[in-house]
């Protein structure tokens, strides 16, 4: 227990604290590349002998930024570009912004001409995944993304680098996901806002660290007897889950988190980059045409209802909780869809609304207590 | 007799309103007609298709199918000030949240319960064009999953460099290849390249005539006021490669020429300023918005619909079209290239004031605004204000505000004038 406990604690540290994490690395002589979510090409940072860092806002005061965008923006691109202009990401050498949704699209141009002295990488990602042409365009965009790579490192990377990379990163994801599965064993020790812990923290670490780091957390949860857990039992689903407060309601009134459709945690793990399809960059490209079922990725007559479902039912949830980001447009137009299929696959539903900002959670409180009582 | 009663008896009688344009009058007579031919398509058992209002929409055309714009119909609903019924419905018993599109809202409520007897007809396919907003792409997502019909779609790709990258050019080629194949099995029409060209010619010659009416607005006094033009969107949204297009457009320049001959204009009072329009329309509140620009002798000369659909292309070029349909619409292109769009037309137009629409309904037009606006300004030196409204839900816009910003902007505009006039 005493290992765990300590790794644990680790990784809480660095989700408490990632700006420790990115002076570590730059004390270490490491480059360091800001990845605004989603689905940003990480591997390519890594591959360039870079430390690629997520960029999940913050629970910061919003100042600088109500000269950029309207209040009804999505609270993560506020916090990112307020924490950029207040000078908070300094030591970062880029940051690299996907255009996934309409705030996505502007925050890139706002970081452009608000935030100079870190340049901004944009990527865009093809929605249209049923057509045969989108995988080369991605690795058009990937390849832009490595010339301006190029330029911070002096150098370009190899296919070799990429190839050890994705072994890297597929062996990360691996044990993520195994994780996720050996954490339902032992719901007394992983608790929902330990989970959330864990399953963030890996955007802060090179991810060879990180999977030492969990090769060590399932050990010794394998070690432990299995807890027999009579508690609630629901899966999330949104773009996150935070703050933690939530996730601490959740443990209070015994229910517990057996899965995710996360963004910010099972979508960077769930899909392995393929062992085949051609070149290294290719290869990260086609890990892109198979995700599906979630917000921002298009994809015909959408899955996403029926996955929780799955998800649900695998890990024997009683009921779901979208965690709904405000002022997040994608996730709303998917909630009813979402919502519907839960239902009528008799699965109970709370839509809560997240916002990173410190505020009350009162409301959050009686709504999960209601949960509670109808699971 | 009530005092009401008498007092209507007192009050001046009604001022007669000026007779509709023939122009306009084509312009209702087509939109009658599409939503007839349309009804009695789906009759007859043809594929009818509702479509996002930048889509290629040559390819249906040159097909000969039927496809109806829920954006316009949206609008119309809105400037009618019959949309809260499909408010309260989408955000009721069909759970969206009031932060989506309202034109959405709009559609999302009528497609699943409201469609009763109104004029779009239900569909059986869907054309998307993710030109104009991502938000399009999960609206008709959700059509397709809950009408359980197909989607096809254009994805344009969002151009972060000032061009449209040769990358994109062949993506987006081979979806208009597969979007053309896909229709043709679909609807088990032919594919004909002679009619193809043909459309695409008759639409380059609409978006020849569109920005030729749009730009005689530049001359001073402009011949029209300038929100009138904006009824006219609805024949290049809906009708845009048809030739009755052209024959209404044709005719709404004649009517202008007429205008900038006769030293004449539809604008109803003196004209002292000279404004650009940036963003949707407030459409429940457009004869608030008009009323309230007229007062101070405020003409709309110049908006972002007047490029909408500068689709430059060659016929029959389909690299050409797919650059085209990425590149021009605003919202698909950076700021640097949305900033260089609007100073450019600022001075075409002689601009003395800017408005923009802080539109509730429109993130990817919000989100860059404030700073697109700043950097417009200190190129053009051109003043300028922007109001809280929304495109369609009514529920969102102040008629005090915007009479305040209007009354600020005045303000620095008359100053400014009066600085340039001393020297």
């Amino acid at each position: 227990m005493a290992d765990i406990q300590k790794r644990l604690s680790e990784l809480a540290a660095a989700v408490d604290n990632p700006k420790e994490r990115l002076e570590y690395y730059l004390g270490q002589g490491k480059k360091v590349v800001g990845c605004f979510p989603a689905y940003t090409p990480e591997e390519l940072v890594h591959a360039s002998g870079m430390i690629p860092m997520g960029l999940w806002g913050a629970q910061t005061e919003w100042k600088e930024v109500k000269r950029y965008l309207p209040a009804f923006a999505c609270p993560i691109m506020q916090s990112n570009l307020e924490l950029g202009l207040r000078g908070a990401y300094k030591g970062l050498s880029a940051v690299i912004i996907p255009t996934l949704c309409d705030t996505f699209r502007c925050v890139s141009q706002d970081w452009r001409f608000a935030v100079e002295d870190i340049p901004m990488i944009p990527v865009t990602h093809p929605q249209n995944n049923a057509n045969e042409g989108s995988t080369d365009f991605l690795v058009s965009e990937y390849e832009s993304v490595l010339n301006k790579l190029s330029v911070i490192t002096g150098m370009r990377m190899t296919d070799a680098a990429l190839e050890e990379t994705i072994e890297i990163y597929n062996e990360h994801s691996r044990l993520m996901q195994e994780f996720a599965q050996t954490a339902n064993d032992h719901l007394d020790v992983i608790t929902p806002a330990i989970r959330h812990i864990v399953m963030k923290s890996a955007q802060f670490y090179e991810k060879a660290e990180h999977s030492e780091i969990m090769k060590d957390i399932i050990e010794e949860l394998k070690n432990m007897p299995k807890h027999n857990f009579t508690g609630k039992k629901v899966i999330l689903s949104g773009i996150t889950a935070e703050p933690t407060e939530i996730l601490d309601i959740l443990a209070e009134y015994k229910i517990a988190v057996v899965g995710d459709d996360l963004v910010q945690e099972s979508h960077q793990y769930r899909v392995l980059i393929p062992e085949k399809g051609g070149s290294a960059v290719r290869r990260l490209a086609l890990q892109w045409k198979n995700r599906k079922g979630c917000s921002l990725v298009h994809e015909d007559f959408k899955s996403r209802g029926e996955m929780l479902v799955e998800l649900a039912k695998a890990n024997e949830a009683a009921g779901a909780v979208y965690c709904q980001m405000k002022f997040c447009d994608p996730e709303e137009y998917d909630y009813p869809i979402c919502a519907r299929t839960l239902r009528a696959a008799g699965i109970q539903v709370l839509q809560l609304d997240i916002d990173q900002q410190k505020g009350s959670f009162e409301q959050a409180r009686t709504r999960i207590q209601t949960f509670a009582e109808m699971l | 007799m009530s005092e009401n009663n008498k007092a209507t008896e007192q009050a001046a009688p009604a001022k007669p309103k000026r007779p509709k344009p023939k122009s306009m009058i084509m312009l209702n007579e087509q939109t009658a007609a599409l939503a007839e031919n349309t009804r009695k398509a789906k009759e007859k058992g043809e594929k009818i298709g509702w479509s996002t209002s930048i889509f290629p929409q040559e390819i249906p055309e040159a097909l000969g199918l039927y496809i109806q714009y829920p954006e316009n119909v949206g609008a119309g609903i809105a400037a009618r000030k019959q949309a809260d019924p499909y408010l309260q419905t989408a955000e009721g018993p069909l759970e969206y949240n009031n932060d989506i599109c309202s034109y959405a809202k709009i559609n999302l409520a009528y497609a699943e319960a409201m469609n009763e007897g109104g004029t779009l007809v239900m569909p059986d396919f869907l054309l998307v064009a993710n030109n104009i907003c991502n938000q399009v792409t999960k609206w008709f997502e959700n059509l397709s999953k809950t009408l359980n019909i197909p989607l096809f779609m254009i994805d344009t790709c969002y151009n972060s460099e000032d061009y449209v990258t040769e990358s994109r050019v062949k993506y987006i080629r081979s979806q208009l290849d597969q979007c053309i194949k896909d229709l043709c099995e679909f609807t088990g029409k032919e594919w004909d390249e002679k009619r193809f060209i043909e459309v695409m010619d008759i639409s380059a010659k609409n978006k020849e005539l569109w920005i030729r009416a749009n730009e005689l607005l530049a001359n001073e006094p402009a011949p029209m006021n300038g929100f009138e033009l904006f009824n006219y969107m609805s024949t290049m949204v809906c009708n845009r490669g048809k030739a009755s297009t052209t024959e209404i457009l044709t005719q709404l320049n004649n009517e202008i020429d007429e205008h900038l001959k006769n030293g004449t204009s539809t604008y109803p009072v003196e004209q002292q300023y000279r404004i650009f329009w940036d963003g949707i329309a407030c459409w429940p509140y457009l004869g608030h918005n008009l009323r309230t620009l007229k007062q101070y002798g405020i003409n709309m000369v110049g908006s972002g619909y007047v490029k909408a659909w500068a689709l430059d292309y060659e016929s029959n070029d389909l690299d050409g079209m797919a650059k085209a349909y990425s590149y021009c619409p605003a919202n698909n292109n950076n700021m640097s290239t949305f900033i260089k769009r609007r100073a450019d037309a600022i001075k075409q137009f002689n601009c003395d004031g800017v408005i923009f629409h802080i539109n509730r309904a429109c993130k990817v037009m919000d989100c860059q605004q404030l700073e697109a606006h700043r950097r417009i300004s200190e190129i053009t030196g051109v003043p300028y204000v922007g109001f809280d409204g929304d495109q369609a839900d009514y529920r969102n816009f102040s008629e005090a505000q915007f009479e305040t910003r209007i009354q600020g902007l005045v303000e620095v505009m008359k100053a400014r004038k009066e600085a340039q006039n001393n020297g």
